[in-house]
C-alpha cells in the first residue's frame, strides 16, 4: 500500500524511520509541515518548536554531541539565521547522525528572496542530498543519516517548495531504532578554539575527500541511459521536468547527492553524449563546478537564474518550442492577500495610518500585511526580527539631521520577538534611541499556519509550557512604560500611541489579542450590519482594509458570511450608520 | 505513450479548492493511478488568489504543468478562471462556477471587477458553466458549493466510473456527508444539462 504524502510529510516519516531522537526547529513556509507531521511519532522521538532557526540548529548539535541523532528543519532564509552553528559543526563533527533541513522557495511564493541554499553546503562544507519526489524525501532523509553517522559530518538535506509541496506516493518502511552511546567529555573535538579548530580543518577536508569518493559510487547519483545525443545533468524538482519534457530522448544524470558533486561519475556521463545540458533551479551550481572542472556544458545561458521552472519554460528555453495557449481578452484584477476580517492588527495598522510622519518599521509575519492599502502603514519590512533594530538605525539617522517631526514605530510579533527581536528591543534601550517598540502579540505564529512558540503556553507536543510574559521582558530590560493594550479598541489604540510617544521614561507597546483562528480559544462571536438609512456612503469604513465591507448599490455592504463582529468598521463610522448584532 | 491527464483547479483561499484535490486525488490512487499533485500554501490562504494541480496517469513525472498544459480547468469563482485559463490547452475544458468574490481591491473602490468574464470564456473554450451557489443552496448550504464543482469536472473527465460515493465516505466527516452526496450528484447532473 502506497501514500499519497507531500514532500514535508514524507521527510518527516523518514526521520521517523531513520531512528531520529531529538528535532528542534523553527516553523517557515515551506518547511513548517514536516515538524507538524513529526509530531504524530512523538511517542518514538522528541520533537520541538525552538524559538529561532539558530537555537533549533544549536540544539539538535547539542543532542547529536550527546551521542543521540538529530534533526533541525527551517525555511531558507532560516538557514541564515542559523548559519553560524552549523559552519562550526561541520569542522567538529558529529557525535550522533544529524541532518539539517534547508527548504528553499524559488518563485518566493511565500519569502523575502529566492537564494539558493545549495550554496550554503558548499561554503559551509557539509554534504547535501537533494529529493526530487516524496518517495525520495523520505528515502533521502533515511540516506542523509547514514551518511552522518558514516562519515561523522552533519547533512543538510535540501528540498524546494515544489518538492515541499506537491504529493506523490511512498512506500513505508519500519523505523529503525538508533542507539545513544554513553557521553564522554571531548573537549578537544567539541570546543572550538582556535587551536582546536586549526586541527578540525584538515580532519574535515579529509573526510570531504572521502565523501567525493563516496558520492562517485553512490546511486543517489544514477545514469539513465537512453540516448547519446543528449545528456542532462539535473536535482531536485528540475529532474521531473526535464523528463517530463525530453522523455527517452535524452540520457540524464540525476543528482541526488549533490555535495560534494560526483565528479569523476559527471566526467564519465558527459564522454558518453554528445552534447551536455545542465538543468537546475536558481543558480548554476553544478554547472559552474563542472565549468571548473574543465568539463565542457551549458545550461544557464539558455534556463536563467531567476524563479521556478516548469515543464512549461524548460521545454521552451532549452528546445526553442513555445507552448500554445490562449490569453483571455478580459484583464482579472489582482486578489492579494489581506488581513482577514476581524485580525487583531487592523486596529493597529489603522490608527498609524492617520500620521503621515509616523515612521513603522515592519516584519515578517501576518502583519506584513499592514502595508498593503488602504491602510499602506509601514516604510520597511525586511527580515525576521528586524523591526526593531531597523527602526533604530532609522530614528539615530533622524535624530542626527534633526528630522525630529518624524516618529518611529518598530513592530514585530509575538513570535517574531522570541525569534530575534529581544535584541532589537535592548538595542534601542542600551544605544538610546527614540523608538517605541510596538509587539503585535495574536497568541500564535499565524501567518505559517498557527504554531505554538514562547508565549503561547503550549509547546508543539501539545503539553502546557510555561508562558513567557512579554511585557515583563520587556520590564526587565528597562523599558519602564509597558502599555498593554486591545487593538481592536481604536480609542484606547491611539491613546497607548499618544502615552508612548509622550512618555518621559522608555516606552513599549504591546497590542493584545488573539488572532479569530486559534481553535482552542473560545472567540466572542458576532457581525455588525449596516443600517443602509444612516450611510453617507462616505467610504470611511473602506479605509479599514476590511474583505468583509464593500459599497453595493451606493451603500456600504458587509458580508455576513465574513465578517465577525470586531466593530473596527462601526468605530470609525462617522455617522454610526455601522451596529453589532450581539450574535447570530 | 504519455496518458498523463492535467487538472487545475483556481479559486479564492477558503472556497474548499483543497478538500477537492483531497477528494480526487484519494479517488485516483484507489482507482491505481499514478498520482501527482502540487498546491502553494503561504500568504495565499489569506483571502489571495489559490490554484492546485493535479496529474494522474500510468507514470507521471511532473507534479505541474505549464502555460497550455492542463487538459481542465475548473475555477470556482469565475475571474479566477481568466486568470488561470493560460494553463488551459486551447482544446481543453473550462468548468467555471458563475460566482463573484469580490478582492480588496474592488471592495474599496479602487479597482472594477470586470465584465464578461464568462462570455470571454465562452468564447475560447469548450466551457461548462454551473451555477454551483444557487444548487448549493437549495441543498442546505452554500459551503458544499465545491463538492458540485467537483461533481461537474468528474463528468467533464469521464471519471464516473470510480465509485465516487465511496471516497466522499471516506474523506468527509458525517455530518456533512449527506449533504455532499447530493451536491455531487447535482454537480453531475448540472454538467449532463449543458
Amino acid at each position: 500500500m502506497k501514500n499519497l504524502l507531500s514532500g514535508n510529510e514524507a521527510a518527516a516519516r523518514g526521520a521517523y524511520e531513520a531512528g531520529v531522537k531529538f528535532c528542534s526547529a523553527y516553523p517557515g513556509t515551506p518547511s513548517t509541515e514536516i515538524f507538524e507531521n513529526l509530531v504524530q511519532y512523538k511517542d518514538s522521538l522528541y520533537c520541538e518548536w525552538a524559538p529561532n532557526e539558530k537555537v533549533a540548529v544549536e540544539s539538535a548539535y547539542g543532542a547529536s554531541i550527546a551521542g543521540a541523532s538529530s534533526l533541525a528543519a527551517m525555511k531558507h532564509v532560516g538557514m541564515n539565521v542559523a548559519a553560524d552553528p552549523m559552519f562550526t559543526a561541520a569542522y567538529m563533527g558529529t557525535g550522533g547522525a544529524m541532518v539539517i533541513v534547508t527548504a528553499d522557495d524559488p518563485s518566493m511564493h511565500s519569502s523575502q528572496n529566492e537564494q539558493d541554499n545549495r550554496n550554503y553546503a558548499r561554503a559551509a562544507k557539509i554534504p547535501m542530498v537533494e529529493p526530487s519526489d516524496s518517495q525520495e524525501c523520505k528515502d533521502f532523509m533515511i540516506e542523509a543519516f547514514r551518511i552522518s553517522a558514516r562519515f561523522g559530518v552533519p547533512v543538510i538535506f535540501r528540498t524546494t517548495t515544489r518538492v515541499c509541496h506537491s504529493k506523490s506516493l511512498v512506500q513505508f518502511g519500519e523505523r529503525m531504532e538508533s542507539s545513544v552511546a554513553e557521553y564522554h567529555r571531548n573537549a578537544s573535538k567539541f570546543v572550538c578554539t582556535p587551536a582546536n579548530a586549526h586541527r578540525n580543518h584538515p580532519i574535515l577536508e579529509k573526510k570531504l575527500s572521502e565523501i567525493e569518493q563516496y558520492s562517485n559510487a553512490s546511486e543517489l547519483n544514477r545514469e539513465e541511459i537512453y540516448s547519446t545525443k543528449v545528456g542532462i545533468v539535473t536535482s531536485s524538482i528540475a529532474y521531473e521536468y526535464s523528463r517530463e519534457v525530453f522523455g527517452e530522448d535524452a540520457s540524464y544524470l540525476k543528482i541526488g547527492l549533490s555535495f560534494p558533486l560526483p565528479m569523476e561519475k559527471i566526467r564519465s556521463f558527459a564522454s558518453k553524449v554528445d552534447r551536455v545540458i545542465v538543468i537546475e533551479e536558481l543558480e548554476p551550481f553544478i554547472e559552474d563546478q563542472m565549468k571548473a572542472a574543465g568539463i565542457k556544458c551549458e545550461g544557464k545561458n539558455m534556463i536563467g537564474n531567476l524563479y521556478e521552472l516548469n515543464p512549461e519554460l524548460v521545454s521552451e528555453r532549452v528546445l526553442g518550442r513555445k507552448a500554445s495557449f490562449v490569453t483571455s481578452d478580459v484583464t482579472a484584477v489582482g486578489r492579494p492577500p489581506a488581513l482577514c476580517p476581524g485580525c487583531p492588527h487592523r486596529g493597529f495598522f489603522y490608527v498609524l495610518s492617520k500620521k503621515s510622519d509616523y515612521v513603522i518599521c515592519g516584519d515578517i509575519g501576518c502583519y506584513t500585511l499592514g502595508s498593503a492599502p488602504p491602510l499602506g502603514a509601514m516604510d520597511s519590512c525586511v527580515c525576521m526580527g528586524g523591526g526593531l533594530s531597523v527602526a533604530h538605525g532609522m530614528a539615530k539617522v533622524f535624530e542626527m539631521t534633526a528630522q525630529t517631526g518624524k516618529k518611529v514605530f518598530g513592530v514585530v510579533g509575538d513570535s517574531t520577538f522570541f525569534h530575534s527581536g529581544m535584541t532589537g528591543a535592548v538595542e534601542i534601550l542600551y544605544n538610546k534611541s527614540s523608538v517605541i517598540p510596538c509587539i503585535l502579540d495574536n497568541r500564535i505564529t499565524g501567518m505559517t499556519g498557527h504554531q505554538d512558540n514562547p508565549g503561547t503556553g503550549f509547546d508543539l507536543e501539545g503539553n502546557p509550557s510555561p508562558m513567557i510574559d512579554i511585557a515583563k521582558v520587556l520590564q526587565a530590560y528597562g523599558y519602564e512604560n509597558v502599555i498593554e493594550v486591545d487593538p481592536q479598541d481604536l480609542k484606547a489604540m491611539s491613546k497607548a500611541v499618544d502615552d508612548a510617544l509622550s512618555s518621559k521614561v522608555p516606552a513599549a507597546i504591546i497590542c493584545k489579542r488573539p488572532c479569530l483562528l486559534i481553535k482552542r480559544i473560545k472567540h466572542e462571536k458576532g457581525m455588525c450590519i449596516v443600517n443602509a438609512g444612516k450611510c453617507r456612503t462616505c467610504r470611511s469604513c473602506l479605509k479599514v482594509g476590511c474583505p468583509a465591507i464593500a459599497i453595493v448599490d451606493g451603500k456600504a455592504k458587509i458580508d455576513s458570511s465574513l465578517c465577525t463582529g470586531c466593530t473596527v468598521c462601526a468605530q470609525v463610522c462617522p455617522f454610526g450608520a455601522i451596529e453589532k448584532e450581539a450574535s447570530r | 505513450m504519455n496518458d498523463t491527464k492535467s487538472i487545475i483547479l483556481a479559486g479564492v483561499g477558503g472556497q474548499g479548492a483543497i478538500l477537492v484535490s483531497k477528494v480526487l486525488t484519494r479517488g485516483l490512487v484507489d482507482a491505481g493511478y499514478d498520482v501527482k499533485m502540487s498546491e502553494v500554501h503561504g500568504m495565499a490562504q489569506r483571502g489571495g488568489s489559490v490554484s492546485t494541480q493535479v496529474r494522474f496517469g500510468t507514470k507521471v513525472w511532473s507534479p505541474i504543468v505549464g502555460r497550455g498544459g492542463a487538459d481542465i480547468m475548473v475555477a470556482f469563482e469565475k475571474m479566477e478562471a481568466i486568470r488561470y485559463c493560460e494553463f488551459l490547452r486551447p482544446d481543453g475544458i473550462a468548468v467555471i462556477n458563475d460566482y463573484e468574490i469580490l478582492p480588496m481591491t474592488v471592495a474599496c473602490g479602487a479597482a472594477v471587477y470586470p465584465d464578461g468574464t464568462i462570455e470571454d470564456m465562452k468564447k475560447h473554450f469548450r466551457t461548462v458553466v454551473i451555477d454551483a451557489a444557487s444548487i448549493a443552496s437549495s441543498l442546505g448550504s452554500i459551503r458544499c458549493m465545491n463538492i458540485v464543482l467537483f461533481g461537474a469536472m468528474v463528468k467533464s473527465l469521464s471519471l464516473d466510473s470510480i465509485d465516487w460515493t465511496a471516497v466522499l465516505k471516506e474523506t468527509l466527516a458525517p455530518k456533512i456527508l449527506d449533504m455532499n452526496l447530493l451536491a455531487f450528484k447535482a454537480g453531475l447532473e448540472a454538467s449532463c444539462d449543458k
